[in-house]
């Protein structure tokens, strides 16, 4: 059935493009120690809030030359109090490929010192300018997309299996069990959800390790989204339970709980498959957005959501327009997952065949 | 009488809901290792006898489960006590939620004035190039962050100068005759209103294409087709008004999707609504402010579902037969 879905998903021209870029998005975060030319927490605080690096190839002579490219300098302008953002003509720094840069280690494991682009020692090659603590905005990018575009996968491995479970049981039960267990997410379900979101992360102590961290963001946006997934797999629950085969699991004694995980669950896969891939971008959203607040992913770490939360400040998105680069990326990200979402959509649920 | 039955029926059961929603939200802020009165201890206008009778109205000394029906009962009393700062909650809700209503009303019947009309538009045209265009720019009205498109906006209002950059006044709003505060009021609307109506018209959008299409492709339908009704007719008479119906339940969902939508929205853009008021008081860990705003939030929730599901059997007539019995 995937190798079918995923046939369909390549015929369909924007699903197609939507899988290219995704694929090119999720190749660039896997080798974000390797593309970027900084590691993640490298900062130079005399170089805040620096443009974008300009790279040239032709040189002063109006020769072609090797791509090289200036620092930047700060100066001071005490008549208009404003910094002053000048290239610093005197010294030449070639940019290099594959060349021997910062160490890092590569997914955590393998020591490595090559990037695929970077400059000599006292050279700054900054993409996309720096943040306001001289960070390279390209290298985080990389490293905070990272979290960003797993942190969703991750919620909803937690919260489908919850919400099947709950929903299973809830309907397989019937009776009372299920009216009390429906009460309650009917509960979940009616407190506004981005209030449920923001008042447990504020809980969250301050003071913990960036995976405990991630860890427990992971488990708030799963806590927030099982129980409206839990009522639609309770409906699909009470229109099988009835059917030929429960009853005859039934009949040669298979338990209850053996009955909904084997019997009944298995009917919702294409449900489930659907429903994952449509809602992966708004977890995304929703994490960018708790971060944006400084309620989620905390600096030093960097996500795209918490990487936006300078472009609050007017100063900054009227004169620093590289920092909005991580809005950009969460819009495309989401884009594509709502491409591919919609033409799986098409392919698994016939009846919407008509679209 | 019927109808009334029903919604008598609807606003008991969804007593029992509000009871399991406080005592969740309850129990989530107390787990907050802040000090809920630390603020109020650090406010030298506080004096020392609103701190004890606030420790007390709390019970911040007894267990948890006793701190919760102390909060109940004075919440039933109609008593939701003082901010951090002192003030009344209920005087700042009153300030609060009629902004919010007015952002998500403004909103949802501008979605509905534009979305219907060209999800309709769409169904009839479909596989068109228009049908094309309009999935693509749905498709990006659904994809852009919330907040990232008000920063966007108030970038250009910062650099045009055409809108204000935030509140919903102007300063000099009470001296204004009644014509120019409407306008007031409405300048300052547009861009929260903008950010919000772009991504919900998206939905809108594309559920009432789909509703149309299947009600299109019904038996009925055909029929009256076969029987030589004009398309038009056929259209606006009979698939139109079926199509509707479904899209009466997604108000809920809608309202829903706004009241959690505009949170970030109202952050942005400085908003003075419920959304923004929830989020400060959480970040102040302010207890009364968070439970209150929490629960209106969930009512509001809860009214908008019970009113988009009366809706629903006004228009409805199979639901009607039935009793009512939704």
């Amino acid at each position: 059935m995937i190798k079918e879905v995923f046939k369909q998903l390549w015929k369909d021209k924007f699903a197609r493009i939507a899988l290219i870029v995704l694929g090119l998005i999720y190749f660039a975060l896997f080798f974000a120690d390797f593309i970027a030319p900084y590691t993640k927490d490298f900062s130079d605080r005399t170089m805040a809030y620096v443009p974008p690096s300009k790279i040239f190839v032709i040189d002063e002579n109006g020769k072609l030359s090797k791509p090289y490219t200036y620092n930047y300098r700060r100066d001071f302008d005490g008549e208009n109090l404003k910094i002053i953002y000048s290239l610093d003509r005197s010294q030449k720094h070639y940019v290099k490929f594959f060349a021997q840069g910062q160490p890092y280690k590569f997914l955590g494991l393998i020591p490595m010192k090559r990037h695929l682009i970077t400059t000599d020692p006292d050279g700054r090659l900054f993409l996309l300018g720096t943040d306001i603590n001289g960070r390279d905005v390209f290298s985080r990018l990389l490293f905070g997309g990272r979290i960003s575009m797993t942190i969703g996968f991750l919620a909803l491995f937690v919260l489908f299996p919850i919400g099947l479970l709950y929903g299973g049981i809830s309907g397989y039960f019937g009776g009372k069990v299920d009216s009390v267990m429906m009460r309650f997410a009917e509960a979940v379900m009616s407190i506004p959800s981005f209030y449920l979101l923001i008042i447990l992360a504020s809980v969250l102590p301050s003071g913990m390790t960036s995976i405990q961290r991630f860890m427990l963001i992971v488990i708030i946006l799963a806590l927030v989204g099982w129980a409206g997934f839990a009522r639609v797999v309770r409906g699909m629950v009470l229109s099988v339970k009835n059917q030929e085969f429960v009853q005859a699991a039934r009949s040669i004694g298979q338990s209850r709980l053996g009955i909904i995980v084997k019997h009944i669950l298995p009917q919702t896969t294409s449900f489930v498959i659907v429903a994952m891939t449509l809602s992966v971008p708004s977890y995304i959203l929703s994490e960018s957005g708790l971060s944006f607040l400084g309620l989620g992913i905390q600096q030093p770490d960097a996500s795209w959501g918490n990487m936006l939360k300078e472009a609050q400040e007017f100063t900054n998105i009227i004169s620093r327009p590289w920092l909005l680069t991580p809005g950009f990326l969460i819009f495309v990200a989401v884009l594509a997952f709502n491409l591919i979402g919609d033409t799986i959509r098409d392919v698994l649920d016939p009846k919407m065949d008509v679209r | 009488m019927q109808l009334l039955i029903y919604i008598l029926k609807r606003i008991l059961q969804s007593i029992p809901l509000l009871i399991i929603v406080s005592l969740i939200s309850f129990f989530i802020i107390r787990l907050s290792p802040v000090d809920p009165l630390a603020e109020l201890k650090l406010n030298p206008s506080v004096s020392k006898e609103t701190l004890q009778k606030e420790t007390e109205r709390l019970g911040l000394d007894k267990p948890i489960i006793v701190q919760y029906g102390k909060w109940a009962k004075s919440f039933l009393k109609g008593d939701l006590g003082i901010t951090s700062n002192g003030e009344k909650v209920s005087t700042k809700l009153k300030e609060r939620i009629p902004n919010t209503l007015l952002l998500a009303v403004v909103v949802i019947f501008m979605t509905w004035l534009v979305g219907v009309p060209l999800g309709v538009l769409a169904a009839l045209n479909r596989k068109s190039p228009l049908d094309r265009i309009l999935t693509v720019l749905t498709s990006i009205g659904m994809a852009i962050p919330s907040f990232f498109f008000a920063v966007l906006l108030l970038l250009f209002a910062v650099k045009t100068g055409w809108f204000p950059v935030g509140g919903l006044t102007s300063s000099n709003f009470a001296e204004m005759p009644f014509g120019a505060k409407l306008l007031d009021l409405a300048h300052h609307l547009v861009l929260p209103v903008t950010v919000l109506f772009t991504i919900s018209l998206a939905g809108l959008q594309r559920q009432m294409r789909a509703n149309l299409l299947d009600v299109l492709d019904s038996d009925y339908v055909k029929f009256a087709k076969a029987k030589g009704l004009s398309d038009f007719k056929v259209v606006y008479k009979h698939a139109l008004r079926n199509a509707i119906n479904p899209m009466i339940t997604l108000l809920g969902f809608e309202f829903a999707g706004l009241l959690s939508g505009a949170a970030l929205t109202e952050y942005v853009f400085q908003y003075p609504g419920l959304g923004r008021l929830i989020l400060e008081a959480v970040l102040r860990s302010d207890i009364n402010l968070v439970m209150a705003s929490l629960m209106m939030g969930s009512i509001m929730l809860i009214v908008g579902n019970l009113i988009a599901d009366i809706l629903l059997i006004i228009t409805d007539p199979r639901i009607r037969v039935k009793g009512g019995a939704a």
